[in-house]
């Protein structure tokens, strides 16, 4: 049984594949402990309560809300964030589509919406548009009227699935 | 939007769980996915001494399909219930209602038994629960009982879990052979809580129905067919004490009771 | 159709006009953005929390910060005393005697009015310190409802100005009495306009420090302009303009006008870093945002029509009432004025006579939102023509086709002082009419109206203006009052571009994006002046007041970055491109004529190409090369101003905005009979923007507005208690659309460049905003057949307006008093009743000793004497768990023993507060038993009753149940529920007396 006394003491989590370490209060949201303890800053706080999604991180692969979730909750855990999607500094098909189909105006939001993505199309090869809506349900995008971003997870689906057909 | 402080602790063991709310009670509360307890958190509405976290007590982490339930426990998330590879089978009705749950954002951490135990009488865990005639497993260091979901529930987030018990697992009865299950709900917007949210248990001469929403808990009525539905629906509806607020009135709720459950039973939808 | 509706980026050149991929992109795809809250803060940057009034309105009594200072890690709280030390009130733009300090220093004025702020380590300390403020409150009614804050007997905000409308205004255009005594048919509607807004998904944040050496406040934030108010800050702060350095950080999550609202917050933490000496850092949480930060201004609006029989209009009359709320905060009233030169909108109509009151309530007070100004003229207008053809029998559209300004009489000078610049308004209808299919989507009703579906179409044409005259707001005062203060008038934009010793292009602009790619944008025009390399080009948005080139009109509002800054860009690109052309002229040995530009080099017939790198080289690395007059280093700082922005004239004609596009939008829009949901079937939306400088960006904004637009139709509101208290907290309360509700609209265009803008360009960026409210509310009126429609068309207001016939209730449910609607309300009122094991006079009697009443309160820690029937009491309230500690005032009165009394309690937590009166009724049943009738009333404020507006007639109900169930276990001599009961009495006792307080 572990305890963690609200002074505080070292989390330690694998984020984007490296092992790293931080000071946090039990109290700590885990998406403060990330942006400025971590560093990640690509991980955006839009509500602290859960309902716009721009937070969202994957924790061992499942999209969270990184604010309704303690950064000691995460300790030992894979922590990935939207700074992960890129292979060094080439952008994913996702990230590339996204760009393609103008999903994103301010990008606040998309951040998190990305993270969602990624984890949706390993889970749904093939999604129908009202699939994909519904997955976004879970987001708030003020800008875009949500248009691109549909279709670039679409677009990116069928590339997917073009390029495993060639194989 | 920062939480007051507290102490955390993370045990393994269910014993240590029950330990320690013997010893804090209501100064505790459990986390397991913390989809509704974080936000409060956050807002200062809730400051605990002490947050319980049970997510890896592996004890409280199962599927079980028994003989006449399934039982789940304390640790699963909602994810992992409605993508269990019998949950069609077992328990359609879940199947049916949990897509409705928040989103699969949400749902990837937020557990089955912590939306019970929350009891927001807008859920649709609490409803399937009720609804099914589902029970409830409570346990402290003094020992365990069960009890029945129409028992649990007494008003809003208010159940008859006691300071020192720990909801340990929650039990769906089993589907019936030759009854049907059917679900709708009517929100703001996709994965809102409810306005209003109907399931429907239909046998051979049965019908039950189950609302959400609108009285201050999940609540069903029994009807029998042949039954004058459009009064049996009246007076159900009439008897929620359906409120005003700043979604919906309470006119509008009861109209949904008696448009949609009468949808939901003779049309299935 | 044979629409096209590619979202993707295709031409490979990345010139004007071409949809270019955003060079924005990457950096944000990748997580690599830098906004607000991601900047470098100075070391030892400390973070606030600001406190907030529970409370609409009240007087404050005392504030005492020092268990708050007694917290480790909080170092100060500013408050409003230091304030009114160091500050001034903001200015506005309405002459009255009343103040908006940047803190509250006498009266609270809207629930989430900032009362002082503490400052602490980090943000989680500081928030433990708010918790530790204690503020008491004098509370005072309420003004809530702006017709009814208008009136005489309503309480008024601001007493020294001796009413709640601070500004009124008439005006006559042509002759609109006569018109209306001569017209065939007046129509008339009333409408009301909602509050929403367009809620960034970032919210405000300001990085402050306060450089006491040279009485400097440095702040860092995501301000979005215009920049006039920077003048407004530093006379709040009583320093120079040079003493208040404001700069942006490269990227902002949105804003949609809203983070114009910063600007109090920007002054607060200044002074909040003087106070500590230290730099302060502050990041709005949402239920901040929500309740405190900004909003769109509801209206009412009477407006009526003199019609002739063929449905032409030839007279408006507005009367409109704009709700401001608490504070005239600049630049407010602007929300009337934006639009005041084009109220005429898309039509021919001479005589217009208006009537403008701005009235001030206890809610947030009100500013830019995207559309500022138009959806609620739109609503309002455009409602009315629906109306004209339903009463004249006519078709909708027809009423629109028959008064559009026809295409040959652009540039259009609209009664109130607008110059439309240019357009073919019929055109445009009968292209959307065709492109979009509008006889498909008239088939389609008829056949669902002939199969019993509830199904209409919605109309609406709307002008849309764009590039603010920084003068319109002084048509607020009258023409004797603008001549006092100086005319004001114009719109400077600014530009600069650098080209550097490699041959490298860099750009500033003063346009403060929120996301919409204007680096993209300038880079295409620039590389496209100077032929070269798109890649190469750099554009810098941050904008620095010490350092760059702006002005009053910088910033990002009214759609001006297409028609007023890249159309500076241009010009800047054009001036320096002259230069080069000299250099290379001589480089060549050809006239400056004969000198272009293309693929990165310099071109002249008959000679070979220079690089353009070696022909700019020329200017840095041998200056002594160049032509006659050419200084070397280029850099050119492009301002432009356009001459059509002229100040208001004698009469109150006013041009309020420098280019004017069109719009017309229609949607089928069916609705559900059982659940009242509006399901948008099609969306068809026609823009004539003039010159598109990018049409991927151009439908991007128009999606994103559209989507704006349908929220504030279906479901966005902030919704405020009877009581002034907020009711909308977070993103649970209030509803923005998400994907699935999100339908696509059919985009079309055209293309009618603008003369009086660089480019050709006028702006798109708000025009949805304004029409898409207003059409799909004619699409529901035309379904449904009523002319009171009201946003947001939530499925209950909706399924309310088809009409429910409700069978009664079966007797036995019958309830003595129905709960009033809280529509908007906190206040909650119900009655109950519990059966008791004892008399009326023992259950008096016990109600009247302090042990029982302890006993039966829930979660009472202590109760203390007050006064006689008087008690101060410590409480933690709660259900479930939600819990909040109280401290309480505990009232017995009205007593009638022993048949009844009344039990009252009010209560302060930093959760909120609370309040609650139980009239009790005692009649005797039977032998030794009583019935105990209770009616009661509560009312909940604060931050409870913005995030718990769904649960709290449920809680209190379970709340004010307990106290009497508790009263009846009591009086069986049960213990309470708590299982400490007894050592509680004990204690109880003895702290209070046995039997009573002594």
């Amino acid at each position: 049984m572990e305890t963690i006394a609200k002074q505080g003491a070292r989390v330690q989590l694998q984020l984007n594949g490296r092992v790293r370490e931080g000071f946090a209060e039990p109290r700590t949201q885990l998406c403060d402990f990330l942006r400025h303890e971590l560093g990640a800053t690509g991980v955006h706080v839009g509500c602290e309560h859960g309902v716009c999604g721009a937070c969202t991180v994957q924790v061992d692969g499942k999209s969270v809300r990184s604010c309704l979730m303690l950064a000691v909750q995460a300790q030992d855990s894979r922590v990935d964030t939207v700074e992960s999607l890129a292979e060094g500094e080439l952008m994913s098909d996702l990230q590339l589509a996204f760009r393609r189909n103008h999903a994103l105006q301010c990008g606040f939001c998309t951040a998190g919406i990305l993270m969602s993505c990624a984890e949706f199309l390993g889970r749904e090869p093939d999604p129908t548009e009202s699939q994909v809506r519904d997955m976004l349900s879970g987001h708030l995008c003020r800008c875009t009227g949500y248009t691109g971003i549909v279709r670039a997870v679409l677009e990116v689906a069928n590339e997917r699935k073009s390029k495993n057909g060639e194989k | 939007m920062k939480p007051a402080s507290f102490d955390y602790v993370r045990p393994t063991r269910k014993a240590e769980v029950l330990e320690l709310l013997s010893e804090y009670g209501q100064d505790a509360r459990i986390i397991a996915g913390g989809q509704s307890l974080m936000a409060v958190l956050n807002m200062r509405m809730t400051q605990p001494k002490l947050l319980i976290d049970i997510n890896r007590v592996e004890e409280l982490h199962f599927i079980e399909e028994r003989k006449n339930c399934l039982a789940v426990g304390a640790g699963v998330p909602q994810v992992e219930l409605l993508s269990w590879p019998r949950i069609s089978e077992t328990v359609p009705l879940l199947a049916l209602a949990m897509p409705w749950i928040g989103h699969f954002q949400t749902r990837n951490r937020g557990t089955v038994c912590g939306s019970v135990a929350h009891a927001d009488p807008s859920a649709e865990l609490p409803l399937c629960l009720k609804t099914l005639g589902g029970e409830v497993v409570l346990e402290s260091r003094s020992g365990s009982r069960t009890v029945t979901a129409e028992a649990f529930f007494q008003g809003i987030l208010t159940t008859d879990r006691r300071p020192d018990e720990l909801l340990t697992e929650v039990r769906f009865p089993l589907c019936k052979p030759g009854t049907e299950y059917r679900f709708n709900e009517v929100a703001m917007r996709h994965g809102d809580f409810a306005i209003v949210s109907l399931a429907a248990v239909i046998g051979a001469g049965t019908i039950r129905l189950g609302i959400g929403g609108v009285a201050d808990r999940p609540v069903t009525r029994d009807f029998e067919p042949g039954q004058d539905l459009s009064a049996a629906l009246n007076e159900t509806a009439w008897s929620l004490d359906a409120q005003d607020d700043v979604q919906a009135t309470a006119a509008y709720r009861r109209q949904l009771v008696r448009d949609l459950g009468r949808r939901l039973i003779e049309e299935g939808h | 159709m044979t629409v096209d509706q590619s979202v993707a980026f295709d031409a490979p050149t990345r010139r004007i006009g071409d949809r270019v991929e955003r060079v924005e992109d990457e950096a944000l795809l990748r997580g690599l953005g830098r906004y607000g809250d991601d900047a470098s803060i100075p070391p030892g940057t400390l973070y606030a929390a600001v406190v907030r009034s529970p409370h609409a309105h009240a007087r404050i009594q005392s504030l005492n910060v020092e268990k708050a200072l007694e917290i480790q890690g909080v170092h100060e709280v500013l408050t409003g005393e230091d304030v009114a030390r160091w500050a001034a009130p903001f200015a506005v733009g309405v002459r009255q005697p009343m103040e908006h300090w940047c803190l509250a220093v006498d009266k609270v004025r809207y629930a989430g009015e900032p009362v002082c702020v503490v400052i602490a380590d980090n943000r989680y300390l500081a928030e433990d310190g708010a918790d530790a403020i204690e503020v008491s409150y004098e509370v005072l009614p309420v003004a809530v409802d702006p017709e009814i804050a208008a009136e005489d007997s309503a309480p008024v905000l601001h007493e020294a100005v001796g009413s709640n409308i601070v500004n009124e205004r008439n005006f006559n255009y042509g002759d609109p009495d006569l018109a209306f005594e001569q017209a065939a048919h007046q129509v008339s509607l009333k409408v009301k306009y909602p509050r929403s807004s367009c809620t960034p998904m970032e919210c405000y944040v300001v990085v402050a420090h306060y450089q006491s050496a040279s009485g400097t406040y440095d702040v860092l934030s995501n301000f979005q302009g215009p920049y006039a108010l920077h003048s407004v800050m530093a006379r709040a702060l009583k320093v120079p303009g040079n003493r208040l350095r404001l700069r942006t950080p490269p990227d902002s999550g949105g804003s949609f006008g809203i983070k114009q609202g910063v600007f109090p917050y920007i002054v607060m933490m200044g002074l909040a870093s003087r106070k500590v000496g230290a730099p302060v850092k502050w990041v709005e949480d949402r239920l901040e945002h929500l309740q405190g930060a900004s909003s769109a201004t509801n209206r009412v609006t009477h407006i009526e029509a003199a019609v002739e029989s063929d449905g032409r209009v030839t007279a408006l009359r507005y009367d409109q009432m704009d709700d401001c709320g608490a504070y005239l905060r600049a630049p407010e009233p602007a929300t009337f004025y934006r639009m005041h030169g084009n109220l005429s909108g898309a039509y021919g109509i001479r005589h217009l006579k208006v009537r403008n009151r701005v009235v001030l309530t206890n809610k947030t007070p009100t500013g830019l939102n995207r559309g500022f100004g138009g959806p609620q003229v739109y609503f309002a207008l455009e409602r009315l023509m629906q109306r004209i053809a339903v009463e004249l029998d006519l078709d909708p559209l027809e009423v629109i086709r028959r008064n559009l300004i026809p295409a040959d009489q652009f540039p259009y000078q609209a009664p109130a002082g607008a110059l439309l610049d240019s357009g073919d308004y019929p055109g445009a209808v009968e292209r959307a009419v065709a492109e979009g299919g509008l006889d498909e989507l008239l088939e389609r009703r008829n056949q669902a109206r002939a199969e019993g579906r509830i199904y209409g179409i919605g109309y609406a044409a709307v002008v849309e203006p764009s590039i603010s005259n920084m003068g319109y707001i002084t048509t607020a005062m009258t023409a004797d009052e603008r001549r006092k203060a100086g005319p004001k008038n114009g719109a400077v934009s600014t530009a600069t571009i650098n080209v550097g010793p490699l041959g490298d292009v860099s750009v500033h602009i003063s346009s403060t994006p929120q996301g919409q790619g204007h680096q993209t944008v300038v880079a295409q025009v620039v590389a496209e002046v100077l032929g070269i390399d798109f890649d190469s080009i750099r554009v810098n948005v941050e904008l620095d007041t010490q350092k760059d080139a702006w002005s009053i009109a910088s910033g990002n509002y009214s759609s001006r970055f297409a028609g007023a800054v890249a159309g500076t860009v241009y010009r800047a690109a054009v001036a320096i491109r002259d230069r080069i052309a000299k250099v290379a002229a001589e480089q060549l040995g050809v006239d400056v004529e004969a000198v272009r530009f293309a693929n990165g080099k310099v071109f002249a017939p008959e000679r070979d190409p220079i690089a353009f790198h070696r022909v700019v080289g020329a200017a840095h690395w041998a200056p002594g090369t160049l032509p006659e007059h050419e200084g070397g280093a280029l850099r050119e700082t492009a301002f432009w101003t356009p001459p059509e922005l002229t100040a208001p004239s004698e009469d109150d004609r006013v041009n309020s905005s420098l280019c004017y596009g069109f719009i017309f939008d229609y949607c089928g829009v069916e609705i559900d009979p059982v659940t009242g949901e509006c399901r948008l079937d099609r969306y068809v939306t026609m823009h004539d923007a003039g010159r598109l400088l990018n049409p991927a960006l151009v439908d991007g904004q128009v999606r994103g507005a559209f989507a704006q637009g349908l929220g504030a139709a279906l479901m966005e509101e902030f919704a405020y208690g009877r009581d002034g208290s907020f009711l909308s907290g977070t993103l649970a309360d209030y509803l923005i659309p998400t994907a699935p509700e999100v339908v696509e609209p059919v985009i079309l265009h055209m293309e009618t460049p603008s003369p009086f803008t660089p480019l050709g360009a006028k702006g798109a960026g708000e025009g949805n905003n304004m029409s898409t409210p207003v059409c799909i509310a004619n699409a529901v009126a035309d379904a449904l057949g009523h002319a009171d429609i009201q946003l947001p068309l939530t499925p209950s207001k909706v399924r309310g307006l088809i009409g429910i016939e409700e069978p009664p209730a079966p007797e036995h449910l019958k309830r003595e008093v129905e709960a009033p609607s809280i529509e908007g309300g906190s206040a909650l009122h119900a009655s109950d009743s519990v059966e008791v094991p004892a008399s009326p006079q023992e259950i008096f009697d016990s109600l009247l000793d302090p042990a029982v009443l302890a006993a039966i309160i829930p979660g009472c820690h202590q109760l203390v004497l007050d006064g006689e029937n008087r008690y101060r009491a410590d409480v933690t309230v709660g259900v479930g768990l939600i819990k909040a500690r109280f401290q309480a005032l505990v009232q017995l009165s009205d007593l009638e023993p022993p048949n009844a009394l009344c039990l009252s309690g009010s209560g302060s937590s930093p959760m909120g507060s609370a309040e609650g009166r139980a009239q009790i009724r005692l009649t005797p049943i039977e032998e030794g038993r009583t019935r105990l009738d209770y009616q009661y009333d509560a009312a909940v404020g604060g931050k409870i009753a913005s995030v718990g507006a769904r649960m709290l007639q449920g809680a209190s109900r379970v709340i004010i149940g307990q106290i009497f169930s508790r009263l009846s276990q009591q009086m069986q001599g049960e213990t309470a529920p708590t299982g400490t009961w007894s050592r509680f009495k004990l204690w109880l006792r003895r702290l209070l007396g046995k039997g009573g307080a002594a």
